[in-house]
């Protein structure tokens, strides 16, 4: 009996109903609500926000929930829904050293003004599992000083006074700003569109690169010179009014790598940077981030390139996710005409190849009957 | 019954814009498209959007689609020929609810079908639009992962690297050993990637009377042939390019000449050999072809669900 | 043919989405089919010496990341100028180089089709669209062209057509894959002539 496979739109009709009610889970358990996720799984929705390129933690939560926590799925939501939107205008760059900082510490300076702050951080936690979060236990209310109202001086900027770490690098300021969901991908290509590619690129991607430059493959001495979570105003100009207006506030991540540089015949002994900033908490991700930031700036600081992290077609081609899991997945597509196009090939390669054998054995046979005459 | 009615179009959902891209998306797009029809088999680079389904699933030829239809089109989708197989249906969808436009199977029937994998066994003919999804747009990507190399190789129609890999092939298996996605010569200037079609379609490519587009949605490439184009298979003079044959006929229509897919019938090795494309083989059977599987009592009704037989 | 309108604000789509589909499934196919005559429906009512063909044409490609060429017929026409760019958002450029669009209403007097941008080698979609405001694709001096998108042969006569165009326009088909596209826009319909078409000396 053959029976072709047909059928397929009642099948993703039921495929999608199951899924749904998998999603739900028991029923007898409350349903997960949108402010539950952006509230207690806040990093999760931060990695969405940062990954999908949108700040909406109410939309991100969404997606975690709609994706049953698949967080790289759960981007792909926010990413289809983001391209749908109309694009207004571009930000002024935000102003890290003017943030609102919740966290905030060097590695290279033992105190420096504005102090250290832990912040909700999970370092030094000890990672033994907690069973009282498994109820509801209430929680201590958390010990809080109100924001000296001075900025808090990035690390970079003490550096940069003693002319120790390089200038920021500067673009024409005449160019329009690289916008890398409008403008297909070319290289060599002007950091300003690299710094967005690694911003909305795979955390574990850029995390197992970053890790690689540590082991020697491209290795640039990193000092972690400062990092800060905070909130920053997002400022918009107004052509009609002429000057930049407050829309609204976002919580970051910023990363300012300090990394060794021997100089030049030309330019004197330096620090070099890699930068790395990310929406919401993401502290693992802008580390990573600005260490590939650094590898990337290979050619720029005339080092040989030689490893992975530092070759740019190879990182930023591969670090978005949602492109990068839709191909690897595709490969569940039927491929059977393709498939078959080999299988008919194999199987005739095969053939000859036997029929070559056995025609070398019957001569091989003749010669030693011939010898034996 | 002869072949499948056309359906009748579905209302279109108020939420997005016609067929689901702004019209800002859809001009740049457009522009995409006019530039590779002037530039036969050259990729050009376009914004290609994040779409409601994964990249690889068929986003450039969505894209593609959704940029040139009109309320007026008739679509077919298919996916390794077959009218009915998941993502075909799924995009098929994708399009009747956004663009609210009418769907066939009907090939001779459809003025834009968008696939993946095979080219139809009717002739197309003029007026007819066929939109390919494309993986890898890049034929050289095998031969030199990098963009910028590949760019310049194009630019100095610098081809030599591929037919080096052709004759390794021949070298090495005693024939070219490349079975789809083989690449082509457009109007004797562009090396072009068919897409994963079986070599077998590549000479319906040639002087083709329809329009081809291809979408490569991920690779943020576009490119095209004209209809009355010329897209020659690159070969050599001691090897010459040829297609596969089958040693049987349909099992199904009994028709010869046509691309089939295995079917494994059981677990003692039992195999048939049937049309990859669908509509080809409904047609032929509501005409009363008869293959040496179909069996008499078969209904010769070609829109039924399922095809159902005892050996 | 189309009064002109008064103001910029007026004479754009009225249906936007469906006109821009409709202009540019005509403007694909006269591509695909280069010579071939694709009926244009009257969508647009631009401010003269704009006409309505191009107009439609311009107000379905162009936005603000293409810059649009006037020649100076339409550039001294404040009206055409600020219909376009509030039509399209287009930015208007005066420098033909940096043109995505060109728009030309006195075809005869363009002296040199090579002053637009021709793409670069690794990338010849970096060229300029050249769209033509003609009176006619039957009535002017006959043309033969054959190339991709064209059985054996095809014959068009637009008119007015820039000056030597034989010769400019082998000397375009000779940069292949460089060089220029022409879109000819007449009353009610549309033709075009990509880089790949290639002319025919026209037999003595």
């Amino acid at each position: 009996m053959y029976v072709a496979v047909k059928g397929g739109e009642a099948a993703i009709t039921n495929a999608h109903r199951l899924l749904a009610a998998r999603r739900r889970g028991d029923t007898d358990v409350p349903g997960l609500t949108l402010a539950q996720i952006a509230g207690q799984l806040s990093l999760a929705v931060d990695r969405v926000m940062g990954e999908g390129s949108l700040y909406d933690p109410e939309l991100a939560a969404l997606a975690v929930k709609q994706a049953r926590g698949d967080l790289i799925e759960a981007v792909f939501l926010l990413r289809a829904y983001r391209t749908t939107l109309p694009r207004f205008g571009h930000s002024e760059p935000v102003d890290t050293c003017a943030m609102v900082v919740e966290r905030r510490i060097s590695a290279v300076y033992k105190d420096l003004p504005g102090g250290q702050l832990l912040g909700p951080t999970f370092d030094y936690t000890h990672r033994l599992l907690d069973p009282t979060l498994a109820g509801d236990e209430p929680v201590e209310a958390p010990a809080t000083a109100t924001a000296g109202s001075e900025k808090v001086t990035r690390v970079s900027d003490i550096l940069g006074d003693e002319g120790l770490i390089e200038e920021d690098a500067m673009l024409d300021a005449s160019r329009p700003v690289a916008d890398i969901t409008r403008t297909p991908m070319e290289f060599p290509m002007e950091r300003d569109a690299r710094l967005q590619t690694l911003a909305r690129g795979d955390e574990g991607f850029l995390l197992a690169l970053a890790y690689s430059t540590q082991r020697g493959y491209a290795r640039s001495h990193p000092f972690a010179g400062e990092i800060r979570i905070g909130e920053v105003d997002v400022e918009v100009t107004i052509p009609e009014l002429g000057f930049a207006v407050v829309i609204g506030r976002i919580r970051l991540t910023e990363c300012q790598m300090v990394n060794q540089f021997k100089g030049s015949a030309k330019a004197p002994p330096q620090f070099t940077r890699g930068y790395g900033l990310v929406f919401g908490q993401a502290e693992r991700k802008a580390m990573a981030m600005s260490l590939c930031d650094r590898a990337l700036r290979a050619s720029e600081l005339g080092e040989d390139i030689v490893a992975p992290a530092q070759d740019e077609e190879f990182v930023l081609s591969h670090c978005d996710n949602v492109q990068s899991t839709g191909f690897v997945e595709h490969l569940k597509l039927p491929h059977y005409v393709d498939f078959q196009a080999e299988l008919d090939l194999v199987r005739r390669m095969r053939a000859e190849h036997f029929k070559a054998a056995a025609s070398t054995d019957d001569a091989a046979t003749d010669d030693t009957q011939e010898a034996a005459e | 019954m002869t072949s499948p009615a056309t359906d009748a179009p579905e209302p279109t959902l108020a939420r997005y814009n016609f067929a689901y891209l702004d019209e800002q998306t859809k001009r740049m797009i457009r522009r995409a498209i006019l530039k590779g029809i002037a530039i036969p088999g050259y990729q050009v680079p376009f914004a290609s959007r994040e779409m409601p389904m994964p990249y690889g699933w068929g986003t450039g030829g969505v894209q593609v689609t959704a940029a040139i239809i009109g309320p007026d089109d008739v679509l077919k989708v298919i996916d390794q020929g077959a009218d009915d197989t998941t993502n075909a249906v799924s995009i098929r969808a994708f399009f009747a609810r956004t663009a609210g436009v009418a769907t066939t199977t009907a090939t001779p029937e459809a003025t834009i079908i968008q696939t993946r994998h095979r080219i139809p066994e009717t002739k197309l003919r003029e007026g007819q639009v066929l939109v390919y999804q494309v993986p890898i747009p890049e034929p050289l990507r095998f031969l030199e992962p990098r963009e910028t190399e590949t760019r310049k190789m194009h630019a100095l129609e610098e081809y030599g690297l591929m037919h080096v890999k052709l004759y390794e092939d021949i070298a090495r298996n005693g024939r070219i050993a490349t079975t789809y996605a083989y690449p082509v010569k457009v109007e004797g200037r562009y090396v072009m990637d068919p897409s994963p079609t079986p070599k077998f379609d590549n000479p319906k490519m040639h002087r083709s009377e329809a329009l081809q587009l291809f979408g490569a949605g991920r690779e943020k490439r576009i490119y095209a042939i004209p209809p009355h184009t010329d897209v020659v298979s690159l070969d050599f003079e001691d090897h010459p390019f040829e297609i596969q044959s089958f040693d049987q006929p349909c099992a199904l229509c009994g028709g010869e000449g046509v691309y089939l897919d295995e079917v494994v019938l059981d677990d003692r090795g039992g195999r048939m050999f049937v049309c990859s494309d669908t509509h080809h083989c409904e047609s032929r059977r509501a005409e009363g072809h008869r293959g040496a599987l179909l069996g008499d009592e078969a209904s010769a009704d070609a829109a039924s669900a399922t095809v159902k037989e005892e050996m | 043919m189309v009064a002109a309108t008064a103001s910029a604000y007026e004479g754009g789509f009225s249906d936007p989405v469906g006109a821009a589909q409709t202009v540019f499934r005509a403007l694909m196919d006269a591509m695909a089919r280069p010579g071939s005559i694709q009926p244009l429906p009257d969508v647009a009512v631009p401010p003269a010496p704009l006409t309505a063909s191009a107009a439609a044409l311009i107000a379905t490609l162009a936005d603000a990341d293409t810059p649009v060429w006037l020649d100076p017929l339409l550039a001294k026409a404040d009206a055409v100028r600020d219909w376009i760019i509030f039509h399209t958002g287009a930015p208007i450029t005066a420098h033909q180089p940096d043109a995505a669009f060109a728009l030309v209403a006195a075809p005869q007097n363009l002296s040199a089709l090579n002053g637009f941008a021709l793409g670069t080698q690794d990338y010849p979609d970096r060229s300029t669209t050249v769209i033509l405001q003609v009176d006619t694709l039957a009535a002017g001096a006959p043309l033969s062209f054959e190339g991709p998108g064209i059985e054996s042969r095809v014959k068009i006569a637009p008119a007015p057509m820039p000056q030597h165009f034989g010769a400019q326009w082998a000397a375009n088909r000779q940069a292949f894959p460089r060089g220029i596209d022409l879109v000819l826009a007449a009353p009610g319909a549309v033709a075009a002539l990509p880089r790949s078409a290639r002319l025919i000396r026209q037999e003595a």
